[in-house]
């Protein structure tokens, strides 16, 4: 049964469909490899293999009965942020140890109800502030993937390092992710998988643990551009339960992949070429742009003249709406509490032991931004950037249909390899996804060849703000011509 | 602008962290250099831009004023660090 791990979602829906075998079997045999690879990539925080056998017999019957759903008996691994109903939910940090939701998020919910079956939840950065899945309580996160003849341990990115790392080894058939600033299409990148933040507002962010609450965009992880646009299409919809939940009909985004992209209008963006990117990653966006020229499309280059302050804006902004939505976190009605002298001592020893360092620091800039004669100049003038950086996107929009760009700087580093750097070097992994999330329009990471290590790279694909068809067009014409097969080698077997 | 340690100390506070003293000199020049880099924001021209809140504007849902939740006291409570008799068990904070 093993080698059922090596389909795609879209295969293994068709094989269900079928009765090549049972989404019990499916169950069984994803729990057995989620617990062999666990102890080498640190993957998981929680493998429930119990609930997963109980949904996928309950997947079965429903089969039986002709009434699949659309993910009907497909083992789904869900990032530690998504509440699951009595399941822990720990956002990785300390702080929540031990808490269980009496609540499911809506964007798992939406997935059972079409069928999914829960395999576990993954290991991300505490609080998903990171980009390497090295600041989480449960320690960091292992890429499957290591540079050609290396024992080298590198990092998935982040934040949802686990979410990618697992579905990277084979296990499960699509992950979701939550993405602030890069946080699923940098791991995306960095482990060979297609990675989408939809529009903001598409997917409800009710049950998910809040970080920025304005660029918090839950999407998913999958293996091609078809799963990614089947898992997005389940996972989209207004929530009443969230007021910033886009109220408009969900298109069929499935239909969409394998579409022609003649014709369309390409905006290659000039304030992506930065200083000291590697060659690999340059020549695979010029082979990139070939690709989509002799699928028909007409390249036109652009400019993003506010590109370089995005960055910048997002670390005022994200760390100021954290800060906010971490005060909640004060011993009092849930998660862990350190008893102090009075009620301010029991705040502050309860949030100094609760959140790990970078955590800390973000709170602390968060704070810093908001008071009192700093509000004026960092949060709002970060606020008014934000603005400009949209009309930046709105005015590329007019000229062209969609946009191409590298997903990272690099490809996945050493595990600890930026240890002793400054926070800012980490920070820079999402110089060029961060954008997307400050104008909340649509953006996906396609694997699109290896570095010169034998690593991972991604081409990113931007659209405008509810054009998710758009992107999924251009994200299939990209994976066609890209042919990317390539996996990572089981060295953890 | 930059911060000192004295007024790492004061952010820290407001932010209800215990002081972070074994890292108060890391801390303060880890988040100066966050500071001097968003600095570079200054050069923007944003005379006369909105404050932008939200990436896509869509109306303010309205819904019917009708209780659509309640009752899960023991919901509510399942996961308090200190619950007792239906309540919270809180620090005294009212002398």
């Amino acid at each position: 049964m093993s080698d059922v791990l090596s389909l795609s979602l879209a295969e293994a829906l068709e094989g269900l469909k079928n009765k090549d075998f049972s989404a019990r079997e499916l169950a069984e045999t994803h729990v057995k490899a989620a617990e062999a690879i666990n102890p080498a990539l640190n993957c998981f925080t929680v493998i429930d293999g119990d609930r997963a056998i109980e949904m996928a017999s309950a997947s079965d019957a429903r089969i039986a009965k002709g009434e699949a759903g659309l993910l009907e008996g497909a083992p789904l691994a869900i990032k530690d942020l998504y509440a699951v109903q009595g399941v822990n939910t720990e956002a990785c940090s300390n702080i929540l140890k031990g808490f269980k939701p009496e609540y499911e998020s809506t964007v798992t919910q939406k997935l059972w109800d079409q069928g999914a079956v829960f395999l576990g939840k993954t290991n991300m950065d505490e609080f998903a502030m990171g980009s390497s899945n090295e600041t989480s309580a449960h320690g960091p996160v292992i890429n499957p993937w290591r540079k050609t003849g290396s024992d080298e341990n590198l990092v998935p990115g982040g934040s949802s390092g686990g979410a990618a790392s697992a579905l990277a080894a084979g296990v499960s058939y699509g992950s979701t992710g939550t993405d602030t600033g890069g946080s699923i299409r940098q791991p995306a990148a960095f482990t060979g998988l297609v990675g989408v933040k939809p529009t903001y507002g598409r997917c409800s962010r009710w049950g998910i643990v809040a970080f920025a609450s304005s660029l918090d965009h839950p999407g998913p992880f999958a293996k091609t551009v078809k799963d990614s646009a089947i898992l997005t299409q389940a996972m989209s919809g207004y929530d009443p339960k969230d007021s910033t939940s886009y109220p408009g009909e969900v298109p069929n985004w499935i239909e969409a992949v394998g579409q022609s992209v003649k014709g369309l209008r390409i905006g290659v963006p000039k304030e992506y070429s930065v200083d000291g990117m590697p060659e690999d990653i340059a020549k695979l966006w010029a082979q990139g742009v070939d690709w989509l020229k002799a699928a028909g499309c007409e390249i036109v280059d652009v400019s993003l003249p506010m590109t370089k302050y995005a960055l910048p804006a997002y670390y005022i902004i994200a760390p100021a709406e954290a800060s906010s939505n971490l005060a909640r976190y004060d011993g009092m009605r849930y998660g862990v509490r350190v008893e102090g002298e009075d009620l301010a001592d029991t705040y502050e020893k309860t949030r100094a032991a609760g959140f790990g360092a970078e955590v800390q620091r973000r709170v602390l800039m968060g704070t810093y931004v908001l008071s009192a004669g700093y509000y004026d100049a960092y949060y709002v003038r970060a606020l008014k950037v934000r603005r400009k950086i949209l009309e930046d996107f709105n005015n590329a929009f007019t000229q062209v249909d969609a946009l191409l760009t590298p997903t990272t700087p690099s490809a996945a580093f050493g595990i600890g390899a930026k240890a002793n750097a400054s926070p800012l070097e980490m920070y820079l992994n999402d110089i060029f996804t961060v954008t997307a999330n400050i104008a909340g329009v649509p953006a996906m990471s396609v694997p699109a060849g290896l570095d010169k290590d034998g690593l991972p790279l991604g081409l990113q694909i931007i659209t405008k703000a509810l054009d998710e068809a758009t992107m999924f067009k251009v994200g299939a014409a990209l994976e066609d011509a890209a042919g990317f097969t390539a996996k990572p080698q089981a060295w953890w077997a | 602008m930059s911060v000192t340690t004295d007024e790492v100390r004061r952010i820290a506070k407001l932010a209800r962290i215990a002081e972070p003293t074994a890292r108060l000199e890391a801390l303060t020049q880890e988040l100066n250099g966050i500071l001097d880099w968003v600095e570079q924001l200054g050069e923007v021209d944003v005379e006369g831009v909105e404050p932008m809140t939200t990436p896509v504007v869509t109306p303010l849902p309205m819904r019917e004023d009708a209780i659509t939740d309640g009752n899960v006291r023991d919901k509510v409570l399942k996961n308090a660090p200190n619950a007792d008799a239906g309540f919270f068990v809180v620090p005294k904070s009212v002398e």
